[in-house]
């Protein structure tokens, strides 16, 4: 496995080293256009269940993080992307792991992540007519209470 | 609930007739959906066309609202995401804290948190189990199996006062020590479910009315369970080899002596019965764990009611009674999460409805859903 | 009193004591399904919660009575009616004593199974004019069940009317012999599945399951029309067990007298509560289960016995 990371290392000089920080598992970062690529290698080597797709909003761009298993190797591997705000899309792993499906559509739901390549993108967790995306950073709606500063 | 029949014209069928497909909301609100969830089935005569959940009813925003709670506040939160199983909620979600904290905890509390999960991994097999037997229409199951469930929720209310949502396992251990003579009950609670399960098991899965209704009903193959993300009795029961609480171990569970329970068909019946026979593991871990618990404390030493974690991210999980139900945490160092995401079993499980319902009938459709044991609370957040 | 005006009467009689049948029977019902579910049944209303039903027939009478904007109001209120009347008339022609019934003509085993065939339209047509797409599925498995399992009841009541010589009920009774309950023992069994499936009770209650259908073609029904549909059940419940004791049991075994008399109510209550004891036990049939398990399993059973009977009857 090790190799392999290497070879993904190799092929993302920019973000590999920027998730280094984790407890535990590995974790790779991938550009967006060598997302397919690393992942069906990755599916290749033995990661045959996708545990967990999900984003984070950081400001200037959205981390799309991937978590993937393997029971062969008896191991685990974060697989995070950077998508940048204004061109909010990414290239969908469905036709790799069809576990994809609803954690995709939640993702486009709560940031509004675009999922190229998904079968049927639409809303699941809000009404279909709902505007806006509401785990945005930058999210406001006159309904929502922030609490204020002191505990 | 008057509902416009639509109808649609699809394909012709062979003798040149039109056939019209209808279309049938089952829910939101239904005697048979376990919460509030909505199937709308396209219906062939009386099979299934095409099924597709659409969930969402029960979307309170939890990921959203924990951004604006202390780690410790959080925990309620989680209390209601599975209500059905608050305490591997909460241990989930303490898991990934204690993670990225870098929290110790005592080993008291981590016996307890073992003992009151698998208790709750009792008590909600009985509710899935009960759901879906009722749904068949075998209403003294459901009885039956709520008594036993009403025996755990009592012990819980004896631990720590409260019967559906505990916030119990908290960051660091756990809130209370168990009471005197609790671990005592606790036995007293697992000789007796020995004693009726079998009992339980012959009323319904013994019943030749029961076996025909759920033997080849939403057949999920092994391949399809792992590709589909499937876990918990769900993927076992299609012969999926795969607990977290053997092959990616944690807390003290590699200490106790268990089996796993894998079926082989992978239909509704195997699902059922992999979540009738945990509960024996279950009582077995249960034994286990009350006879190798030491004192000591139950709370981590000098644990600041305001957690700080470095900044960083964790994620962890942990073998609920749907599967394997994970916490994603992001801290940017300040006493809020930054962002929590909860990887839900119930969820990727209910992915699988579409799919397995299709060629069935609708009878089949309320089948599978009860077996496949979702929990919208968890599904929606 | 001219005839129709006793016929009146009779009726009269026959929908009281149906009335009186069903609130018993939804008592009985409650207290059977409670011990068997680990719980007491009704408990307050009344000495042993007998008055519940009383008490749940007049808050029912309270109700609003709702009709559905969409629904066909003519046929929607008519059709409790429909259904409850076939069921309440196949009650006269039971032989309560041996040798007479309330209505003793001479084709009383074939009005026992014909009339309350009606009632197989009652129900499709009260699933159609609530104009709910679930009251229509219920409304049309209820009448294709009913339909496929009058078959069986059919044959398996023709094997004691050869066995009688007479189709006329009083006659069957009088004609009882201690050895029918050998020979009949495989019709007794059908005829008590089949009424049962009649019924839309216990396994065979698809047409109203209540966890999928939300109670089918009487979902749309509130009040007392409601509680019609269950007075035509349970009123039916009552008529299926005094007809099936007093023809296949001889009504008290044929012995005469108050004794007999009691004999005859008591097996029409354990037939009774056999009913109700297999509807808690098992869980529902599918639809082409339940028409399957009709047409090759209950079917070929019913024509078993009538076979036996052939054999039996050139030695009478």
């Amino acid at each position: 496995m090790s190799a392999l990371l290497e070879r993904i290392a190799e092929h993302n000089p920019r973000l590999y080293p920027l998730f280094s920080l984790e407890f535990g598992d590995a974790v790779v970062g991938v550009e967006r256009d060598e997302l397919l690529a690393t992942m069906t290698e990755l599916k290749d080597a033995g990661f045959d269940r996708l545990g967990m797709v999900t984003a984070v909003d950081r400001g200037e761009a959205f981390v799309v993080v991937y978590r993937l298993q393997s029971r062969s190797l008896s191991a685990a591997i974060f697989v995070k992307t950077l998508v940048a705000r204004s061109d909010a899309s990414i290239p969908s792993v469905f036709g790799i792991w069809p576990a994809a499906d609803w954690q995709e559509r939640e993702v486009y739901d709560l940031f509004g992540i675009v999922f190229e390549g998904h079968p049927d993108l639409r809303r699941i967790l809000l009404p279909e007519e709902f505007v806006g995306h509401p785990l945005r950073r930058d999210y406001d709606d006159e309904r929502l209470i922030r609490r204020p500063d002191y505990i | 609930m008057p509902v416009d029949i639509e109808s649609r014209s699809s394909a012709l069928d062979p003798d040149g007739m039109p056939v019209e497909e209808l279309v049938v909301n089952v829910g939101p609100s239904h005697p048979s959906t376990h919460g509030v969830g909505r199937v709308v089935v396209h219906l062939d005569g009386d099979v299934v066309v095409r099924a597709d959940p659409v969930i969402g009813y029960l979307h309170r925003g939890i990921e959203k609202m924990a951004e604006n709670r202390t780690y410790l506040q959080v925990v309620p939160l989680t209390d209601r995401l599975d209500y059905v199983g608050s305490m591997y909620a909460n241990w989930a979600y303490c898991r990934a804290v204690e993670r990225l904290a870098g929290i110790r905890v005592p080993e008291r509390a981590e016996y307890l948190r073992v003992i009151v999960c698998e208790l709750q991994r009792i008590a909600s097999h009985m509710m899935g189990l009960g759901a879906a037997a009722a749904d068949t229409g075998a209403f003294t199951f459901f009885v039956y199996a709520f008594d036993q469930r009403e025996r755990v929720v009592e012990l819980f209310e004896e631990l720590c006062g409260a019967r559906l949502t505990y916030n119990y396992v908290r960051p660091g251990g756990v809130s209370y020590d168990a009471p005197e003579g609790w671990t005592d009950a606790v036995l007293g609670f697992v000789a007796s479910l020995r004693a009726s399960l079998p009992e339980m098991d012959k009323l319904f899965f013994g019943n030749t009315i029961t076996r025909s209704r759920t033997k080849g009903i939403g057949v999920l193959s092994a391949e399809d369970a792992v590709a589909w993300g499937a876990s918990g009795p769900v993927a076992r029961a299609s012969g999926v080899n795969w607990d977290l609480r053997k092959h990616d171990p944690y807390s003290v569970y590699p200490r106790m002596d268990f089996d796993i329970v894998v079926g082989e068909n992978g239909d509704s019946y195997d699902r059922g019965r992999c979540r009738l026979f945990e509960c024996y593991e279950s009582c077995r871990i249960l034994e286990q764990a009350i006879a190798q618990m030491g004192g000591g404390p139950v709370k981590a030493e000098g644990l600041a009611r305001l957690i700080a974690p470095p900044p960083g991210d964790a994620y962890d999980h942990i073998e609920s009674a749907r599967g394997s139900l994970g916490v994603y945490l992001v801290s940017d160092g300040s006493v809020r999460p930054y962002r929590m995401h909860v990887r839900s079993p119930a969820f990727c499980n209910l992915a699988l409805l579409g799919r397995l319902a299709v060629g069935h009938t609708l009878s089949d459709l309320v089948v599978i859903m009860g077996s496949l044991d979702p929990v919208f609370g968890e599904i929606d957040r | 009193m001219s005839p129709l005006i006793i016929g009146a009467l009779w009726g009269l009689a026959a929908a009281m004591l149906i009335a009186i049948a069903a609130l018993i029977g939804v008592w009985w019902e409650r207290k059977v399904a409670g011990r068997i579910q680990l719980r007491y049944g009704p408990q307050e209303a009344g000495p042993a919660g007998l008055l519940q039903t009383l008490s749940d027939t007049i808050k029912l009478v309270l109700k609003e009575d709702i009709t559905p904007t969409q629904a066909d109001p003519v046929i929607f209120r008519a059709m409790p009616f429909l259904v409850f009347v076939p069921t309440a008339s196949a009650l006269v022609v039971v032989p309560f004593v041996a040798g007479w019934a309330p209505l003793d003509i001479q084709t009383g085993a074939l009005f026992f199974l014909a009339v309350p065939g009606m009632s197989v339209l009652g129900i499709l047509l009260a699933g159609w004019a609530s104009r709910n797409t679930y009251a229509s599925i219920g409304g049309v498995r209820a009448a294709a069940q009913m339909v496929s399992y009058e078959l069986p009841r059919t044959l398996s009541v023709l094997a004691l009317v050869i066995l009688a010589g007479s189709m006329s009920t009083g006659t069957i009774r009088a004609e009882w012999r201690w050895w029918w309950i050998p020979v009949l023992a495989l019709g007794f069994l059908v005829y008590f599945i089949a009424s049962i499936a009649e019924l839309n009770r216990g396994p065979f209650d698809l047409p109203e399951a209540e966890s999928e259908l939300v109670a089918g073609y009487f979902a749309d029904y509130s009040g007392i029309r409601w509680a019609i549909f269950m007075m035509a059940e349970y009123g039916g419940i009552v008529g299926a067990s005094l007809f099936g004791a007093a023809t296949f049991l001889g009504g008290g075994l044929g012995i005469p007298g108050p004794a007999g008399a009691v004999l005859f109510v008591v097996f029409s209550a354990l037939i009774a509560t056999a009913m109700i004891w297999v509807k808690w036990t098992f869980p529902r049939m599918r639809p082409d289960q339940l028409m399957g398990f009709a047409w090759k399993v209950l079917t070929p059973m019913a024509l078993v016995q009538i076979v036996i009977v052939g054999a039996v009857v050139p030695w009478l």
